[in-house]
């Protein structure tokens, strides 16, 4: 392969890009599960914490369940919910692009809404059965 | 490392406003990017009123109608004016597309046109493509056989030919790879797009006999795999093509052959 490095430095100006390019859900969708991606991986350190919690003794447990059990705590594990049912549901469909399936236009954008529909059900079910069974 | 703000030379600003023709019936704004090499500033935003009534329908008509009766020093390439070209690939109204067939009427409100994104700009509208054309050459985008050349031409069954449709129809205007985020952040190692594309209509034909070699070139965390499935290629083709399905046979390819 021919050696492309060194071509982008130039004088010139750079083309306006993300400034002005027009959000679309496909391009929304993409950044947004990588930003669950990422905050899955930090909120599994709460989880790790309330396990540890639950280990080392009734008083730590009592303390760790206190603050998952407050008003922030809650706020965060609905986030880490949130983003774990998108997470899935949209690597799902990446699965099936895996497959070099759904690529046309309208494949994307229905499986994309979709994809966002099962994120809301699927969070709503959780919450709903969470609340019941306390 | 991806930078998502503009560097401090290519920061826009706002230049002059051209009023609208005494008498207009269907006033339209065009707000265009400019830049020129020898003014020593930064780019900046002209904007242009034009009467609709008195200009033919596609964006790339207003664009000649302002350059002969406005600005002559507005600068923008085309050619073929009917999208065979390429030559007239642009952002307008938010996305990549061919000046030349983009109806004005397909706009709502003001009409925003920048060159295509994240390309060094080598004045107005016209960007340097060196980089795209480097990339292009790299892939080898000929055919490729061993065997001894036949007497007549090489034969393919009609299935065969079928598999390089939607593949020869690319016009190179590289809307696609200048719509993809991951080309914006990773232009110099990423492939992109339109060259994944031209990859694989070699790689798909039967006739060329360079498969291996040309998926063991394309085996590279950036080359090839840079593409995350953002979509921003296939939504933005103005020749209806899907580069982002292309990308996904190759990567098949690169399983299938472990």
């Amino acid at each position: 392969m021919a050696d492309t490095s060194g071509l982008r430095n130039d004088p010139r100006p750079l083309s306006p890009h993300l400034q002005i390019y027009r959000w679309q859900i496909t391009m929304v969708m993409s950044i947004a599960h990588r930003a669950t991606g990422i905050a899955l991986a930090v909120g599994t350190l709460l989880l790790v914490w309330w396990l540890v919690a639950l280990a080392a003794g009734p008083a730590a447990h009592a303390q760790a369940q206190g603050f998952i059990g407050s008003w922030f705590g809650l706020l965060l594990l609905f986030g880490w919910s949130v983003a774990l049912f998108y997470h899935l549901c949209n690597g799902i469909r990446h699965l099936f692009w895996d497959m070099g399936r759904g690529f046309e236009i309208g494949a994307m954008y229905a499986s994309g809404y979709a994809a966002l529909a099962a994120t809301a059900v699927l969070t709503v079910i959780a919450w709903g059965a969470a609340l019941v069974l306390r | 490392m991806a930078e998502f703000s503009l560097p401090a030379n290519s920061k826009v600003g706002t230049g002059t406003a051209h009023p609208a023709p005494a008498g207009a019936k269907k006033p339209k704004t065009f707000k265009i990017y400019r830049w020129n090499p020898d003014d020593k500033q930064n780019p900046r935003v002209d904007s242009y009123t034009i009467d609709l009534a008195d200009c033919a329908p596609m964006v790339l008509d207003a664009l000649i109608k302002i350059k002969n009766e406005i600005d002559p020093t507005l600068t923008f390439r085309r050619s073929c004016r009917e999208g065979v070209c390429g030559s007239c690939a642009m952002n307008i109204d938010g996305t990549n597309t061919l000046a030349c067939t983009k109806p004005i009427e397909e706009v709502d409100g003001d009409v925003a046109i920048y060159p295509l994104p994240h390309m060094p700009v080598i004045k107005d509208l016209v960007p340097d493509l060196t980089m795209a054309y480097t990339q292009l050459r790299a892939i080898e985008p000929w055919l490729k056989s061993e065997s001894p050349p036949p007497d007549r031409e090489r034969p393919q069954s009609q299935e065969e030919r079928a598999k390089l449709d939607g593949m020869w129809e690319c016009i190179l205007c590289f809307c696609c790879t200048t719509s993809c985020p991951s080309y914006w952040w990773n232009g110099d190692r990423y492939l992109g797009p339109a060259i994944l594309l031209q990859a694989y209509r070699w790689i798909a034909d039967s006739r060329d006999e360079a498969t291996g070699e040309r998926l063991d070139a394309l085996e590279d965390p950036f080359r090839l795999y840079r593409c995350h499935t953002i979509m921003n290629c296939t939504k933005t083709c103005p020749k209806g093509l899907n580069p982002a399905k292309a990308i996904a046979e190759i990567k098949k390819l690169m399983v299938a052959r472990r």
